[in-house]
């Protein structure tokens, strides 16, 4: 076992400790409903920022697409959810099963295709696309008569306190799923990009996402969806100790993954793309990586919310908000882990909760008159954000000590 | 140290092939940017390739390390057919380079800079780094010991923590230097490393490129404009214009020949000398 350094000890004390706080407040009541939704809100847009610092903090892709995919996971868990609670397993058996099958599909793909260079992105593009229909279909027609019976018997064998959270997680991972699948093939051909036009490409794909939730039920073979009405009837699961578990994992992924050698690879394409290239890095790879990943968190962060509200509309998923988590991750710090989610909570709590309750009654919607003007004062003011790159020092790259003095000094350039 | 006698030009033909360009030629939409270049470099050589500004030497490199894709010709680095390979993959074959305006990745520390050089090898993958598992552990420690060593061979190791944008303009290039070595290349290409340093960081590089071929055993192209510096330390020189081939030989050679002259050579000849 490995010893624990006292950065990691501090922090995990401290989270906890914030989590018996609020879980206190919660069960003695001392947060009405009205807060312990804002808290959790919090919780979701701070989820989906933090994948957006991963996209635009740590790897320099400017993105406006994370609230697409928070969408797609909210829908895609909720779904889920919704059918699974209804007696229907086949949507969970298409989403969890199925995704597994497609994104293993595409690691037989990228095996195969991995000594083919002169394979333009369209084309490979096209491969994945066929793939990802194909095995989705499979799914719907092999996997769902197999696996749904099957999954279906496994859990009604189990005691209510012990599925209902099972199929929970599996809805948010469904989500998660979904929304990295999505991203990995809207990625391939768009990454290639240079930012900025990647960053209207992801406008755009936000735009899309709006219209075929607006067209669920119509375009799209998903009547429970309601289009444009609005979903409802999706089960209250969501608790403080679920957004709290995700949040949680989701900061320590990011940590260990960014203070190694896959983060570094993906922060020198921040650096300096061309210079990344030239010292053996993959920037495709890189850059594909990160953004799905980003993607993912901002799927399991949609579930969490869809679960929390259990009524979704396509409007909470307009482009306009998109920028929420912009704002947030700019406002907290670029490539700061510790200041986003500060910022995250601050930004919900401030907005929703304390202005819209505190400021007098009818001039509630002034609130977006004051948070401009903040927005304003922090760009003149402090440009880098609240925290600059400040990290905790649990969040922090680990310090590395001189070396000890050896026996045998290395032969040094002459100078 | 200046313009010492290199003995490893002796029996040069015996030495095998690292890397050659056959018929090299490639366009930038209609303008022909490098024509029908040809070049051999031999195991452990010094080369410098020359000529006048826009002549397409930077090109070459761009080629070769597959930043853009030959139109025609062939590359070939001992069996492998280069074109066509994308950059990443070449350079871990054992080809690096450096670039003509320094390149770091400048937010980063001057540990992190080499430490991203061994990426490829790093010998773990993406569930390793989040699980922290033991192989993490191993094989991170390991490879910031290597970095670590790399640093004070260089004479970086004090200012390992650094932020390597705060690096003087001359440890910035010896950084990008080290980074460029990290991963133990065969090759190694200079595009301009002289250019914006004084006489004395002049000879200092000299040095440095001397020392770093011998300690690791290093085949060098060299970009360089300035006369004194390509002169002293080539073994021999390939001399462009106009994306052609204009003249090769050893420096005395190339320094004499009228067609060099008269392309390049002519005037920074006489004020050197």
């Amino acid at each position: 076992m490995a010893k624990f350094k006292k950065p990691s000890v501090y922090f995990v004390a401290g989270s906890l400790l914030i989590f018996l706080v609020i879980q206190g407040l919660i069960s003695t009541g001392t947060l009405n409903d009205y807060w312990k939704g804002i808290i959790f809100w919090g919780g979701a847009i701070t989820i989906v920022t933090l994948g957006l610092n991963l996209i635009y903090g740590f790897n320099g892709q400017f993105s406006l697409g994370q609230y697409g995919f928070y969408g797609i996971g909210a829908y895609g868990s909720a779904y889920v959810t919704y059918h699974w609670v209804r007696g229907d397993p086949a949507a969970m058996v298409v989403a969890l099963f199925g995704s597994l099958l497609v994104i293993g599909l595409y690691a037989a793909l990228a095996w195969g295709l991995r000594r083919f260079y002169g394979v333009t992105v369209k084309a490979r593009f096209t491969f994945y696309l066929i793939i990802t229909i194909l095995g989705f279909w499979a799914s719907v027609v092999v996997l769902v008569p197999l696996l749904g019976p099957m999954m279906w018997g496994f859990f009604a064998a189990l005691p209510e306190a012990v599925a209902q959270p099972l199929v929970f997680f599996l809805a948010l991972i469904s989500g998660g799923m979904l929304a990295g699948i999505t991203s990995f093939l809207f990625g391939l051909p768009v990454l290639e990009l240079g930012s900025d036009y990647f960053g209207i490409a992801t406008l755009g794909f936000t735009i899309i996402v709006k219209v075929l939730l607006d067209n669920t039920d119509t375009i799209l073979p998903f009547p429970a969806m309601k289009g444009a009405r609005g979903m409802l009837g999706i089960p209250r699961w969501t608790t403080w100790a679920w957004v709290f578990g995700t949040l949680f994992v989701v900061i320590v992924i990011m940590r260990n993954l960014l203070h190694s050698s896959v983060g570094r690879a993906i922060v020198s394409v921040r650096e300096d793309e061309r210079a990344a290239e030239l010292v053996g890095i993959d920037v495709a790879n890189a850059k594909i990586l990160a953004f799905v990943l980003g993607s993912v968190f901002a799927g399991v962060a949609g579930g969490l919310r869809a679960h929390d509200i259990t009524f979704l509309h396509p409007q909470s998923f307009h482009f306009i908000q998109s920028f929420n988590p912009l704002i947030i991750v700019v406002f907290g710090g670029l490539g700061s882990i510790t200041g986003t989610v500060f910022t995250g909570f601050l930004w919900i709590v401030l907005l929703e909760g304390v202005l819209r309750l505190f400021l007098p009654s009818g001039y509630e919607t002034w609130r977006f008159v004051i948070y401009p003007l903040i927005l304003l004062m922090m760009m003149l003011l402090r440009p880098e954000g609240l925290f600059g790159t400040y990290e905790l020092p649990f969040l922090r790259a680990a310090h590395v000590a001189k070396r000890q003095a050896i026996a045998q000094k290395p032969e040094e350039v002459p100078v | 140290m200046k313009g010492r006698p290199n003995n490893l030009s002796v029996n040069v033909k015996s030495r095998p092939v690292v890397l050659q360009l056959e018929d090299v030629t490639h366009f930038f939409g209609n303008l022909r940017a490098v024509h029908n270049f040809d070049l051999t470099l031999r195991q452990g050589e010094l080369v410098g390739l020359i000529g006048p500004n826009g002549a397409g030497k930077t090109t070459v490199f761009n080629l070769i390390t597959g930043v853009y894709r030959a139109s025609e010709g062939s590359i070939r680095y001992e069996d492998v057919e280069l074109v066509g390979l994308p950059s990443y993959e070449i350079i871990q074959m054992g080809i690096a380079r450096t670039f003509q305006n320094i390149r770091l990745f400048s937010n980063l520390s001057v540990l992190d800079n080499v430490r991203i050089a061994y990426h490829p090898h790093a010998g773990y993958n993406m569930l390793d780094a989040v699980l922290r598992t033991r192989r993490f552990r191993e094989k991170e420690a390991e490879m910031t010991e290597r970095a670590q060593e790399f640093l004070e061979i260089f004479r970086l190791d004090t200012r390992q923590n650094d932020i390597a944008g705060s690096l003087p303009y001359g440890l910035q290039r010896r950084l990008e230097i080290a980074r460029a070595l990290a991963a133990w290349p065969r090759i190694l290409i200079l595009d301009e490393p002289a250019a914006g340093m004084n006489p004395q960081e002049i000879d200092q590089l000299m040095d440095l490129i001397h020392f770093i071929r011998e300690r690791f055993d290093l085949t060098v192209l060299l970009v360089e404009h300035r006369m004194r510096l390509v002169m002293s330390i080539c073994e021999w020189l390939t001399v462009m214009d106009f994306g052609e081939v204009i003249a090769r030989g050893l420096p005395d050679e190339v320094r004499s020949n009228p067609k060099v002259v008269e392309a390049y050579l002519g005037r920074e000849a006489v004020v050197v000398r």
